[in-house]
């Protein structure tokens, strides 16, 4: 009985996968609430599975990797087989729980939320879909696996982005996210065809070996001599950098918001975007064997934090807010990663840590922003106000929440930022951290300045502060239930149980925390000062920082600069010579070939004459031909013939070639073009 | 030399059927095609028949061909008046310029 779950821990991705099918073949008849049920069922008999098996690798196995399914799927020679399989390791089975519980908890919001929806049932097939594809990532055996499951990810993303498809900002928002995701998999399959050459291994547990770790390092590029093991490194992370939105791969992120609520949630918030904090994660060992690849990690981590916790202090939207903010802790989380070496890996611990809180918080923020959305209609936060007496529920629980991502102790947030903290300065990168302090200071101000605004203040539309109501139990007790981790998670002994290579443990380095949390008390307090009561002390800081103010509301300008790319240079550039050369020469030759065919029957037709002795005529001929031919058996004859044929035809093409490109071939107009 | 040999004879065989060519491809009435026609047949029997005699090589189908060619000319050609007899009652002329219907 010890190992029931695992040995059963297929039924984990199999659950929602099963549930999907069902939904989406045989329940349209059916009333909405009967697709909810099915799912719902689907996510809770996975989360138990999900729950037994992490219980019993955390109490029995924990240190040592399992790998209870593994099939050669693809052998592609040899030695190089792509296995699909579960890989059960501390990790994994951290994520396991993480996205099974979360998933859960929105599917049961989802049924308050999308309630009276015309695609109701659409919805939770794919809410279905997704927990599959991140569940079999998120176990995955292989780099091939993980792969597919990434794609498969990308899809459900894309497709409950887009679940709004009569709006075209979603339909754009939708293709933005699939592009610049599928974007940057071009580098993350890069990265995998290089490791399979030069490793010779797609398996993870071969990848992160000491062996074959130094054979890639050792390898040499034919490009300038360039070692394998941080390019190969750096490529998987660009395939990283897209899922988990780093700058400059970050401009799907906010636009993703366009799905509902309960979709931003999940996907983009608790767990679509660690998959590449995930991937780094799983193949650490590589990462640390190379001091280019980790500090890429470290650098983009850092700036994207710093970035999106900027853009974050202008923007007005509700949802836009906590979008960048959930770019500003995944930034954290790779930074903290980025840290980590084999022999002090606390940054490993502090970003798994940091995961599962922001996965529990986040979720709760964002959620909690779903209801209050569905209380007034709308995101705008310059309409809300003064929410706090109307909607109690959801107050307690949001500032529960903001007090976790500020990182005020005792709640989870704290112990988790302060992790990463720590593990920044005890190895050495003072910068770093002097950016993760700023940047953390900067999360409690924007947070709150978003708590203040919405539920303090006074209510700047009084036609929708009187609508405004409590959400439905189904969508409260989701809230209520992510409050409690956000609460308690950090008492968790972490490092215990979640780690790379040599963990030391201490208390708490109270020389590091403490800055950190007035730095937190610090943001609080500015935003209580700006946005606690109104007044106009926000909008004459906005004017007094004129042009700053301005470029970072437009998020610098970033989406503009990719327009200009793709549009001036890649479309009108690239793509219209040869749109031109393929409408022309290609087309061209086609329509040549067509008129040529014709113009040989019109040709051809005026031997039809109707006169008897015309055919007669051609009848003396050819049989006087065919004499001449056969009277003399070497002749040379046919061949003169077949060459004159030959020419005459190719003189036909060359006239009607020069009258096409002269536009005056004039069945060409009468040719259909469809 | 004695008499036609062999040559004189194949020449005007040939130079026959060149005639009746020429007037089958040229002549508009119908009438005058089956003239040459007839004129083409008479000559294909005239090479049988001079081969036959410059020739004989103990085989009589070489005195028989030519009469078969002629019971089968007159045959054809009794057909055909009758129906060229049809044709004028139809379209009260012969011109064969005329008769292009299955032009195209």
């Amino acid at each position: 009985m010890t190992s029931w779950f695992i040995e059963h821990l297929w039924l984990v991705p199999l659950l929602p996968f099963l549930g999907f099918l069902i939904q989406a073949l045989a329940l349209q008849p059916f009333k909405p609430r009967v697709s909810s049920t099915v799912a719902i069922a689907a996510m809770i008999g996975a989360t138990v599975v999900g729950w037994g098996a992490a219980i019993e690798y955390f109490s029995h196995a924990h240190g040592q990797t399992l790998v209870p399914l593994s099939y050669p799927w693809l052998r592609f020679s040899e030695k190089l087989v792509g296995q699909m399989g579960l890989l059960v390791d501390d990790i994994s089975m951290l994520l396991v729980l993480v996205v099974t519980t979360i998933s859960t908890l929105i599917h049961i919001y989802s049924t308050g939320y999308m309630h009276g929806d015309k695609g109701y049932r659409r919805f939770f097939a794919c809410l279905n879909l997704f927990s599959f594809s991140m569940l079999g990532l998120v176990l995955s055996v292989s780099v091939l696996q993980i792969f597919i499951f990434w794609e498969l990810v990308g899809v459900s993303s894309f497709l409950l982005i887009g679940f709004y498809w009569e709006k075209p900002s979603a339909v754009a928002a939708c293709k933005k996210a699939f592009i610049v995701t599928r974007f940057a998999d071009l580098g993350f399959l890069l990265g995998l065809l290089m490791l399979s050459y030069y490793a010779g291994d797609l398996d993870f547990l071969d990848l992160t070996g000491k062996e074959v770790i130094q054979r890639l390092e050792n390898a040499r590029l034919p490009l300038l001599g360039l070692s394998v093991l941080p390019l190969s490194a750096i490529l998987v992370f660009c395939g990283a950098a897209g899922k988990s939105a780093m700058f400059p791969l970050h401009i799907w992120l906010p636009d993703a918001m366009e799905g509902p609520t309960p979709v931003s949630a999940l996907i983009h918030a608790a767990t679509m975007v660690v998959a590449g904090v995930y991937l780094v994660a799983r193949m650490f060992p590589m990462y640390a064997a190379s001091e280019a690849a980790i500090g890429v990690v470290m650098v983009v981590g850092a700036f994207t934090a710093l970035f999106a916790a900027v853009i974050a202090t202008t923007q007005f939207d509700i949802k836009r807010v906590l979008a960048y903010s959930t770019l500003s802790q995944l930034g954290y989380m790779m930074l903290a990663l980025g840290v980590a070496t084999m022999e002090r890996p606390l940054g490993f611990t502090a970003s798994m840590f940091h995961l599962t809180t922001h996965a529990c918080f986040k979720a709760l923020l964002f959620l909690g922003a779903g209801s209050v959305i569905h209380a007034v209609h709308t995101n705008d936060m310059r309409e809300m106000g003064g929410l706090r007496h109307k909607l109690p529920w959801t107050h307690g629980t949001f500032l529960v929440a903001c007090l976790a991502i500020a990182g005020v102790p005792p709640l989870s947030g704290f112990f988790s930022k302060d992790e990463i903290l720590a593990a920044a300065w005890d190895n050495g990168h003072y910068l770093v951290f002097a950016v993760a302090m700023f940047v953390a200071g900067l999360t409690a101000f924007y947070m709150f300045r978003l708590y203040f605004m919405t539920f303090w203040s006074r209510p700047a539309d009084p036609h929708r502060y009187a609508h405004a109501h409590e959400s439905p139990w189904s969508m409260l007790a989701p809230l209520v239930a992510l409050a409690i981790p956000t609460v308690l998670a950090g008492f968790l002994p972490f490092g215990h149980y979640v780690s790379r290579g040599v963990l030391e443990h201490h208390g708490i380095n109270w020389l590091i925390a403490a800055p950190a949390i007035a730095a937190g008390l610090l943001g609080i307090g500015v935003a209580w000062m700006l946005y606690a009561a109104p007044n106009e002390a926000s909008d004459r800081l906005a004017y007094a920082f004129g042009p700053f103010h301005k470029i970072i509301y437009h998020k610098f300008y970033v989406d503009e600069v990719y327009l200009f790319i793709t549009k001036r240079i890649i479309f009108r550039g690239i793509s219209a010579p040869f749109n031109v050369f393929d409408r022309r020469c290609v087309d061209g030759f086609m329509d040549l070939t067509a008129q040529a065919s014709r113009l040989a029957g019109q040709w051809l037709r005026r031997t039809v004459t109707g006169h008897l002795q015309t055919y007669l005529f051609w009848m003396v001929a050819g049989a006087a031909l065919l004499m001449l031919v056969l009277w003399q058996k070497d002749s040379a004859l046919p061949v003169w013939l077949g060459w004159i044929g030959l020419v005459t035809v190719g003189i036909v093409f060359a006239w009607q070639f020069v009258l096409v490109l002269q536009k005056k071939s004039e069945p060409l107009k009468r040719i259909d073009r469809d | 030399m004695n008499g036609p040999t062999l040559h004189h004879f194949l020449t005007l065989s040939a130079a026959l059927f060149a005639v009746g060519v020429y007037g089958l491809l040229t002549r508009r009435n119908l009438i005058a095609m089956l003239m040459s026609v007839e004129i083409i047949l008479n000559a294909g029997a005239l090479n049988f028949a001079a081969l036959h005699h410059f020739r004989w090589g103990g085989d009589p189908a070489g005195a028989v061909f030519p009469l078969f060619i002629i019971a089968v000319a007159a045959a054809e050609a009794a057909v055909v008046l009758a129906i060229v007899i049809v044709l004028f009652r139809h379209r009260q002329q012969l011109d064969v310029d005329t008769a292009d219907t299955l032009k195209h």
